[in-house]
């Protein structure tokens, strides 16, 4: 009965140091810890969808490529997160879009060309940030209608956003819950193109909710990232933009100075050089469409540009 | 700022007032969700409870059935029945009927056993048929820790009904959701806020219920 | 890639590694939790006016949604593990405080008397009678704690792949594997059963004394 006891307290004193080890262990080694990036380490992040995921694993191979030590901290969440995380230091390298970073830095800005975008953005940066080259590859937010809609209404891939005008109070609106506030988002979509929409439904970044919701009909129309496979692959029928309101949307990377090296940032703008749209999509399709591993792709793709 | 200010400045925009995202409709919808869970859990539980209370067998296989139901992890089973499902308020309403059924399953259990055999035997010798010692001997005595166990179930509910925005629903958890990615604290702590809220009522929903249902001899020796 | 156990990069870990982190982000704060959680319920055993203000904020706090309490915190720990924990163990505390309350009032005073006649002083008596006496109810208050710091750690997965196994249910939706998701409610499942069959075994071994009867509560 006592040695019962004693073995049962001993089996859980055991456990506890075991339990304890494992997270001092940790506390040293995890990157994913609070604080700052440390010791010449680059921390790659990315945004909650799968391209943003993609992205970060090219940009992030291609530091590796050159001796840089790397972690990824992927999947982050929005913008309105990661930019905090960068200020603070949490993050070293994040692959932007420069047009709507410009909209969430100075939601009144209406830049004329992607120049203009990234002159624009760097008065406004954090001073601790800095944008690098932007790449020729383009990802545009894109509101598009579904097959069905596009039929009740008449519209065409040569219809535009102004087009929803009347219609709009009977349609139901869906993108990420961070469109709900953006200047890319509702509240532009209402001041630029004065449309009021019956309601917004909360989905996520151009991911499978959003997809989902827009092929059955449980909205209208959504956000969809402009390089998105299902566009094609569902039909839907993305609206013209001539008012601008989502920019120029080059693949561009935000970076700390004081994380990221010469070596590191000649890595980066090397990547920058090589990216286009085409070779997004590409991309963005073997991921999405053919199921592989992201991080298998970004390898293949840098050796076959040979910069991995 | 701190935690009350946050509080402060969501209730007293009046744009959170009215409106498809409005505090009355989230609210509603946050307690049609819950409702539906908490009939739909006592509908399978109660009975269940009851019975094999009342026979006294099965005690073991209940406490294996509720360990498996408290193990499974509410918010994966809602993505998972997402992806097998699709949209709609049954992959919701899955996790929360799993969340819910072991307490009201096993406390009913309980109390049925916890009922002092003697007034039991008695019943039956008088000539009471099962069913009437069931409901009017055994239930009326067990009932407080019955309404404890749906009390268990309903709190757990009200706070775990916040994922259903994570699937676009809407209730309270679309303060939070929504909050979370467009980093606004004001609708997180005010989305939190009207959940505990929420909890809170229906302690004393329960409160009020027990001190009428209950009768006043049972009340007297508990 | 499609296999069960093969998981895609960005979950950053094997199978196991996902196991481990989320044993541990899930048990280290039910442990923080009863650390903390002895001391209040002496006090308020100890001090019976204590005890209603204290259960009335252990619900409240209960009733929080953990996926607010992550938010709220990042701001202060980062999209970390500690965001996740420090919930977690709030949690367990509210689960183990009553337990652990009406455990060590369920000593009866003639043993506590019979103890001080021993000359036990105020700690021995603590720890070779009391606690002992109240393991069963802390026991029953741990299962609990635990099974469900299991299931909720999971919702980590929505500050960024803090999630451990729940990180799986991103990557399900996202990359349209269902088999990820299947495995991560799955082995969170498995997890919880078998550290609540642990406790049991605990428990009987902790008190010989009392009568085996099946596993109840």
């Amino acid at each position: 009965m006592r040695r019962n006891r004693g073995a049962a307290v001993v089996a859980l004193a055991a456990a506890t140091a075991l339990l304890a080890g494992c997270s001092s262990h940790s506390g040293k080694s995890d990157p994913l810890a609070g604080g700052k990036a440390s010791g010449g380490e680059v921390v790659v992040g990315s945004n909650n969808f799968p391209e943003s995921t993609l992205l970060a694993d090219i940009y992030g191979e291609a530091l590796k490529a050159k001796g840089i030590k790397v972690t990824y901290k992927p999947n982050i969440g929005s913008r309105e997160t990661t930019y905090g995380l960068l200020k603070n230091g949490s993050l070293s390298v994040l692959p932007e879009y420069n047009g709507a970073l410009l909209a969430y830095l100075d939601p009144k800005a209406t830049p004329k060309s992607a120049e203009e975008t990234t002159a624009a953005i760097k008065t406004k940066l954090d001073a601790k940030l800095t944008l690098l080259e932007p790449s020729a590859a383009e990802d545009k937010d894109s509101l598009a209608v579904n097959a069905a809609t596009a039929r009740k209404y008449h519209l065409t891939g040569q219809s535009t956003i102004a087009d929803l005008k009347g219609v709009a109070k009977d349609l139901v609106i869906g993108g990420s819950p961070e469109f709900q506030t953006r200047q890319q988002g509702l509240a532009g979509l209402k001041s630029v193109y004065g449309l009021d929409f019956k309601s917004f439904k909360a989905l996520d970044a151009g991911g499978t909710l959003t997809q989902t919701a827009l092929k059955k009909n449980d909205v209208q129309v959504a956000d969809i990232f402009s390089t998105d496979p299902t566009i094609a692959k569902e039909k839907f029928v993305p609206l013209k933009d001539p008012e601008n309101l989502f920019g120029f949307q080059n693949v561009q990377p935000l970076v700390v100075k004081s994380a990221v090296s010469p070596k590191g940032v000649d890595a980066l703008n090397a990547v920058s050089a090589k990216l286009d749209t085409a070779t997004l999509l590409d991309l963005d399709a073997q991921v999405q469409n053919q199921r592989k591993d992201p991080l298998d792709v970004a390898k293949a793709w840098l050796k076959s540009a040979g910069l991995g | 700022m701190n935690v009350l200010d946050f509080a402060h400045s969501f209730f007293g925009d009046p744009a959170h007032w009215h409106g498809y995202d409005g505090i009355p409709t989230r609210l509603v919808e946050h307690i049609t969700y819950s409702l539906e869970a908490l009939l739909l859990a006592a509908v399978i539980a109660l009975p269940v409870g009851l019975v094999t209370g009342h026979y006294g067998r099965g005690g073991n296989a209940l406490a294996l059935i509720a360990t498996a139901g408290r193990a499974l992890p509410s918010f994966g089973l809602l993505v998972l029945m997402f992806i097998w499902l699709g949209f709609g308020l049954v992959p919701v309403m899955i996790p929360l009927v799993v969340l819910a059924v072991p307490p009201i399953l096993v406390t009913t259990y309980e109390a049925m056993r916890s009922v002092d055999p003697s007034p039991v035997d008695a019943a039956r010798g008088m000539g009471m048929s099962e069913a009437r010692v069931l409901f009017q001997v055994e239930v009326p005595v067990a009932l407080p820790l019955i309404l404890s166990g749906l009390r268990t179930a309903a709190i757990q509910i009200i706070s775990t009904a916040t994922i259903a925005a994570y699937v676009s629903l809407g209730g309270l958890g679309r303060y939070i959701i929504d909050g979370l990615y467009q980093r606004d604290y004001e609708k997180v702590v005010g989305g939190a806020t009207l959940v505990a809220a929420l909890a809170l009522a229906t302690l004393a929903l329960f409160w009020a219920a027990s001190r009428l249902a209950v009768s006043r001899g049972v009340r007297g020796s508990a | 890639m499609n296999g069960f156990f093969d998981l895609p990069s960005d979950l950053q870990h094997s199978y196991l590694g996902l196991v481990g982190l989320h044993l541990r982000e899930a048990l280290l704060p039910v442990l923080a939790g009863l650390l903390v959680a002895l001391p209040i319920a002496q006090l308020c055993a100890r001090f019976r006016w204590i005890y209603p203000p204290v259960l009335g904020l252990t619900t409240v706090l209960y009733s929080i949604p953990s996926l607010a309490f992550f938010v709220v915190l990042i701001d202060y720990f980062g999209q970390s593990e500690t965001t996740v924990m420090i919930p977690l163990a709030v949690y367990s505390l509210v689960v183990l405080v009553p337990g652990i309350v009406d455990g060590v009032r369920s000593v009866p005073r003639e043993t506590l008397a019979a103890a001080e006649a021993m000359g036990f002083g105020p700690l021995r008596r603590y720890l070779q009678v009391q606690l002992p006496i109240a393991a069963p109810a802390i026991i029953a208050g741990l299962r609990v704690a635990v099974v469900s710091s299991l299931s909720l750690v999971s919702v980590g997965m929505l500050i960024g792949n803090q999630g451990a196994l729940g990180n799986m249910l991103y990557d399900a939706n996202t990359y349209h594997r269902p088999a990820l998701a299947v495995n991560s409610v799955l082995t969170t499942a498995v997890l919880g059963i078998l550290a609540d069959a642990l406790l049991v075994l605990l428990r009987r071994l902790l008190t010989p004394w009392m009568p085996r009867k099946g596993a109840t509560r």
